[in-house]
């Protein structure tokens, strides 16, 4: 039994179908990212799944039950995209709160402050928090309980750097003890290395749910090469490789994947003329942009 | 417990944002201004001095509980959509009805607190001024029951607005208005049509329903002392079974469920 699985699911609203024939699933330990324009369908989807939006057709089960179904509740961790707590109340007196309802015990809570970094602040009133901050107590609650499904929504929005990291340390410690992880994202970057998978929404539908390499094999986007010559060589290097003179000692060209190995050794072949050679495989930012607005469905 | 855990968090929040410090200084000010402006007249009229007191507290508290329940309840659901915690808390296991139990208990709880300190206030003057003996204490403990009951009114009512217009902001507006109408322009309006119906089929037939019919107007007669409510509905020829306690009861007694029960089938439409 996967702990999210998605059938064929359709909502409309009116003439309008947000999300259009959407299947997928998230394996126990699974990190998947959900990429997709604004309103491309993706909070919709989570809303489903949260049993907050009822489906126009479809299925959608969380550990095997229907959305919004206690046990469906009881097995989700959920990180809404913004969201403001109560101002009024301490960041340990907001996650204590959680963990009542959620039927945890607060001195896990407290673990939990620490391990997102507020155990300094966990006293002060959330209205002093920077918008990081309130991100981590999100994140807290969100994993309170290690729940089996993980729906994280813009998780890391308003995180500098160094707690994106952290945030994602974070994330890989819960998918290793088990739990499946839908995250949604924008800053893309940072999910190459991140991931298992990536699903890709776009107008509504899965245009894309596949591992990275897989991606760039169907995508069939091209490698850029960036080669470095010796000065006086740069022309003929160019002429001969069928690339284009940058300036007076490199060269530009690209090459398909299936292509990579047989234009490495052709450089190889030119010896000393080549000083350096530097290959730049189609990032996920640019997989991402042909394919939300291509026909490429790649699953 | 869910419905528990939301009362606790609440109280907390009521406490913090000072809507406990304003509502019992609110009412222990006004309580305590109308005791001593009452028992001016107290003395020379032989009439009961606590009496006195909770008619006087009864014109204000009309107007008063329910603005405080209004003023309580305006953000409880607007509030959590415009957060984002609306859709937070149900993504716990949290179902609608605990919500809004859970925030109706603890507002409910604040409102009654000031209340009471409000009347307990006025009752310790009373007693300064008048000592303990020959006092009825029965006025004052049907003050304090039927404030209750008007406040929970007013609540469901707040609540209500709330999920209806989902912003506090709007919320705000709307709960002022409502307030105004209901507790101020509604009686305007009766008196208007009562002046021009000069003792007409609206004046036997109708006014007394719109009377009672009115949780403020119910809970001002209830608590009237029993000669000013005879002068006013013999005086108007309105007797009926529809105007005694039972009637009275009936409405001040029905609202809290009903007002309570709408908001909580509009709150079961509201997407988060």
């Amino acid at each position: 039994m996967t702990n999210l699985k998605i059938s064929k699911t359709s909502k409309t609203y009116g003439a309008l179908e947000v999300v259009s024939d959407v299947s997928f699933e998230v394996a126990p330990g699974e990190r998947v990212a959900l990429l997709g324009h604004n309103g491309a369908g993706k909070t919709t989807l989570i809303r489903m799944i949260l049993g907050l939006t009822p489906l126009t057709s479809g299925s959608i089960e969380v550990m095997g039950h229907a959305p919004g179904s206690s046990i469906a509740r009881r097995s989700i961790g959920y990180l809404p995209e913004s969201v403001a707590f109560q101002g009024a109340l301490s960041g340990r007196e907001q996650l204590h709160h959680f963990a009542r309802l959620k039927g945890v015990s607060t001195n896990k809570a407290d673990d939990l402050l620490e391990r997102v970094g507020l155990a300094h602040a966990a006293n002060r009133k959330i209205r002093t928090y920077s918008k990081g901050m309130r991100q981590r107590v999100g994140l807290a609650q969100a994993i309170l309980g290690k729940p089996e499904l993980a729906l994280l929504d813009e998780p890391t929005s308003g995180l500098d750097p160094v707690s994106r990291h952290e945030f994602y340390d974070i994330v890989r410690e819960l998918s290793d003890a088990g739990t499946a992880v839908l995250l949604s994202s924008h800053a893309l970057t940072e999910l190459e290395t991140r991931t298992d998978r990536i699903a890709i929404m776009s107008k509504g539908k899965l245009v894309a749910n596949a591992d990275l390499a897989t991606l760039r094999k169907q995508a069939a986007m091209p490698i850029s090469v960036k080669i470095t010559t010796t000065s006086k060589d740069v022309d003929r290097v160019a002429a001969d490789l069928g690339g284009a003179r940058v300036n007076g000692q490199i060269v530009e060209m690209t090459c398909l994947q299936d292509q990579k190995m047989a234009t490495l050794n052709r450089l190889a072949t030119l010896g000393e003329m080549i000083t350096d050679v530097e290959l730049s495989p189609p990032s996920l930012e640019e997989l991402y942009r042909k394919i939300s607005t291509s026909d490429l469905e790649v699953k | 417990m869910g419905a528990f855990y939301v009362m606790q968090m609440e109280l907390l929040v009521a406490r913090r944002n000072m809507w406990v410090t304003t509502a019992v200084v609110l009412m222990s000010l006004f309580s305590l201004v109308l005791t001593l402006a009452g028992g001016a007249t107290a003395g020379s009229l032989g009439v009961d001095p606590l009496t006195v007191a909770a008619t006087s507290i009864t014109t204000l508290s009309v107007y008063l509980v329910p603005l405080i329940a209004l003023l309580l309840a305006f953000d409880a659901i607007a509030g959590e959509i415009e957060r984002g915690t609306l859709a937070l808390n149900l993504a716990y296991p949290l179902s609608r009805a605990q919500i809004l139990l859970g925030k109706f208990v603890a507002h409910f709880l604040v409102l009654a607190f000031a209340v009471a300190v409000g009347l307990a206030l006025s009752t310790l003057l009373v007693i300064s001024q008048y000592g303990l003996a020959d006092l009825s204490f029965m006025p004052l403990i049907r003050l304090f029951f039927t404030s209750l009951a008007l406040g929970a009114t007013f609540l469901g009512i707040g609540y209500a607005v709330s999920a209806s217009v989902r912003q506090p902001g709007v919320a705000s507006g709307v709960v002022i208005i409502i307030w105004l109408v209901l507790v101020v322009l509604y009686d305007l309006s009766l008196l208007g049509v009562l002046v021009a119906d000069n003792g007409g089929v609206f004046t036997t037939t109708f006014f007394p329903y719109f009377l009672v019919a009115n949780p403020a107007d119910a809970f001002r007669l209830l608590n009237m002392p029993d000669v000013a409510v005879d002068a006013l509905t013999s005086g108007l020829n309105a007797t009926g079974p529809v105007a005694g306690t039972w009637g009275l009861l009936v409405s001040l007694l029905g609202w809290p469920i009903v007002s309570l029960l709408g908001a909580w089938l509009v709150f079961r439409k509201v997407e988060p």
